[in-house]
């Protein structure tokens, strides 16, 4: 295995509506401050690799029109997945790994707010038996957390503070989205969005777009910060019909979590890309994180969640906050699908 | 589009819509379900280890394994595993009044299926209670042949008649509503045309004017800042003849669209060529824009009707030959 690192990263803030600037004109000056902070000339950087999905602004080929932020004359070695930049960040880990390429840059980018993404991600499901229903993704979250209150695993109220934690955390960061100290007891008084779901237990919509790269060891030295180091990675998936698995478990998580070696030491904190707030219980949970791991410090998904990039922003806001000092190993996790169906782990390093 | 002309640094915005049907073939394992639905039965599938799983599947999701050959008819009743009360419906939910969404186990079945439940309200429902289909007056051929789920205590539903052939095929409709913002650089090329002017952008890096500009030079990933205006008037650097029909195609069949490299712009801009016949259509020909009305004007590319050609002569190809 060839060592690997962060070297830099760069987020929008996270808000309710871009209006007024395109996905290109999003990405740019984030592409242009990573190439810069990664110390790698722009020419020098082997592959480009972008996570989207063309659904969230109805316009098809989307992502290859995103590429023109990038600059791609003379043609650039690129490639595109349909999934959350994490998953682009795997391809181009796989890439490194394969000695194709010494570097990569990842971008991803989503405009939640010109749909109406609840539903839009019914196109995701089965399209035999599930999507004609048009179970949006709040009603699905909200099934997983009802068998969680049943089965005992936790209580509304545990599931409050996930959301109080989260938002209160999210108060340093200065690109999250919902922010601000609120009442557990006061919040349980409001009235269900999709029982048993409250609105603080569900994502803002966020538009938002992020930019990474990342370097094999060698070029990995060039940046202005130190490397943050990818220690393992992995992803796997659990059944897309959610009535065929426990949804109140994650398989995958665990899964991925061994296999990325997520407790080959201790974990300082962890990024948890959880949108609903009992699922940070269920992944807390499968990775067998203690109470000593201080989670989701950037305030999470339940602060932030454009999507396509809030789980590569775990990986992000893990590096930043590496670079920052506070702490020197730690575990990012991103999901994708339905109820946590799809589940990536990532481990990192400080030198 | 809307908003004001005054307010030049808000992005414009628009209404677009997704709309369009696929059809699904079912292969054996799904037919048999949706066939099943319109004669008001339903059809689970047992794996080797004789699990049985409905919605039916073609392979058992815990070994990859294929499932068996053996269907089985399960329910109608079952049991409610974990519910979501649904209280404000969106307009494309199976039920328009206040429901559930439900996990079921269908007796007989060992995994559950997601469907609606109409139980009036919230405090009526519970998870382990039984529900029993009430099926669609009229087949669609899809899931929603089973229409929903009532509590049990509301009693059974006669079935549907059997229908005389398979269901091989469904169709699944995608309609997906937007609120369609374009970014700075296009929302000022829509003002632009508004006025009855192509604004087009310069490149930062390299001075290349690009129509419509989206904000970046694709070449080098800097943004366009300066707006420059091009001429209505340009030269054909590439065509094709279009002579099958399309929904969306409002001009005469068979008809010319052309890529036009307009005077002062650097990348080609797509046009409709019309006033002229199909056979002096050619690559290098000088042509200008035919505006609508001015009164007509909007946010909107549709105030270019078309192109005709201009009495100028050709291009030599060895000037456009980049842009071919």
């Amino acid at each position: 295995m060839r060592d690997v690192a962060i070297v830099s990263y760069s987020q929008s803030r996270s808000v309710r509506t871009e209006r007024n600037q395109n996905e290109v004109e999003m990405l740019m000056p984030l592409i242009k401050e990573a190439v810069k902070n990664s110390g790698i000339p722009k020419e020098e950087i082997g592959f480009t690799c972008s996570g989207s999905t063309d659904y969230l602004s109805g316009q098809s080929f989307a992502f290859v029109m995103a590429v023109d932020a990038v600059g791609a004359w003379p043609p650039i070695n690129e490639s595109h997945v349909e999934m959350d930049g994490a998953w682009a960040l795997y391809e181009a880990w796989i890439k490194i790994q394969c000695g194709e390429v010494d570097s990569a840059m990842i971008f991803s980018f989503g405009r939640s707010s010109m749909g109406e993404t609840a539903e839009t991600l019914t196109l995701q499901l089965d399209p035999y038996t599930l999507a004609p229903l048009k179970a949006d993704a709040i009603s699905l979250a909200a099934l997983q957390a009802r068998a969680g209150l049943d089965a005992g695993k936790w209580t509304e109220r545990e599931m409050a503070e996930v959301a109080v934690r989260c938002r209160a955390q999210a108060k340093s960061n200065p690109d999250a989205q919902v922010t601000g100290d609120f009442d557990v007891d006061k919040l349980l008084t409001d009235p269900y969005l999709v029982s048993p779901l409250r609105k603080h237990d569900c994502p803002p919509v966020s538009d938002g777009a992020a930019v990474m790269i990342i370097a094999a060891e060698g070029a990995a030295h060039k940046a202005t910060q130190k490397p943050v180091w990818i220690r393992g990675l992995e992803h796997r998936l659990d059944s897309h019909q959610p009535g065929g698995r426990d949804l109140t478990v994650s398989p995958s998580t665990t899964l991925a979590g061994e296999a990325a070696g997520v407790h080959n030491g201790a974990v300082d904190f962890a990024e948890l890309h959880a949108p609903f707030s009992h699922q940070e219980i269920i992944v807390r949970e499968a990775l067998g994180l203690g109470p000593d791991t201080l989670t989701n410090p950037s305030g999470g998904a339940l602060a932030s969640n454009p999507l396509m990039v809030a789980g590569l922003a775990r990986l992000g806001e893990s590096a930043r906050r590496i670079w920052a000092g506070h702490g020197s190993r730690a575990v990012a996790h991103a999901t994708s699908g339905p109820c946590l169906q799809q589940n990536l782990v990532c481990v990192l390093e400080g030198e | 589009m809307s908003n004001s002309d005054t307010d030049i640094e808000v992005g414009l915005s628009a209404p677009h819509v997704l709309d369009y049907d696929y059809r699904r073939s079912l292969g054996p394992v799904l037919s048999r379900f949706f066939t099943g639905l319109r004669a008001g039965t339903i059809h689970g599938i047992k794996t080797r280890s004789g699990r049985v799983l409905v919605p039916p599947a073609e392979y058992d999701p815990e070994t990859g394994e294929a499932t068996t050959d053996e269907f089985v008819e399960v329910g109608p009743g079952g049991v409610v595993e974990t519910w979501a009360w649904v209280e404000t419906p969106r307009a494309s939910h199976p039920l328009s009044h206040p429901f559930a969404f439900a996990l079921i186990k269908l007796d007989g079945a060992d995994t559950a299926m997601l469907h609606a439940v109409d139980a009036g309200e919230a405090s009526a429902m519970k998870s382990g209670m039984r529900v029993t289909p009430r099926w669609a007056a009229e087949s669609q051929g899809s899931i929603k042949d089973l229409s929903h789920f009532v509590p049990e205590s509301e009693g059974s539903a006669a079935a549907p008649e059997a229908p005389a052939d398979p269901t091989t095929d469904i169709v699944t409709p995608v309609h997906v509503e937007y609120t369609y913002t374009p970014g700075k650089a296009a929302s000022r090329y829509l003002r632009g045309l508004k006025q009855g002017k192509i604004l087009g952008q310069a490149s930062d890096s390299s001075g290349l004017v690009y129509v419509p500009p989206r904000g970046a030079c694709p070449r080098d990933g800097v943004p366009t800042s300066r707006e420059v205006e091009v001429s209505s008037k340009g030269t054909v650097v590439a065509l094709t003849i279009v002579r099958v029909p399309s929904e969306n195609i409002k001009v005469d069949l068979p008809y010319c669209t052309a890529n036009i490299l307009l005077d002062g712009a650097d990348q080609s801009f797509t046009g409709l060529l019309q006033e002229c016949s199909l056979e002096d259509v050619r690559i290098g020909m000088r042509v200008e824009a035919v505006w609508r009305d001015a009164s007509e004007w909007d946010y909107s590319s549709e105030n270019i009707k078309h192109f005709r050609p201009i009495d100028e002569p050709d291009l030599p190809f060895e000037d456009i030959k980049e842009y071919c």
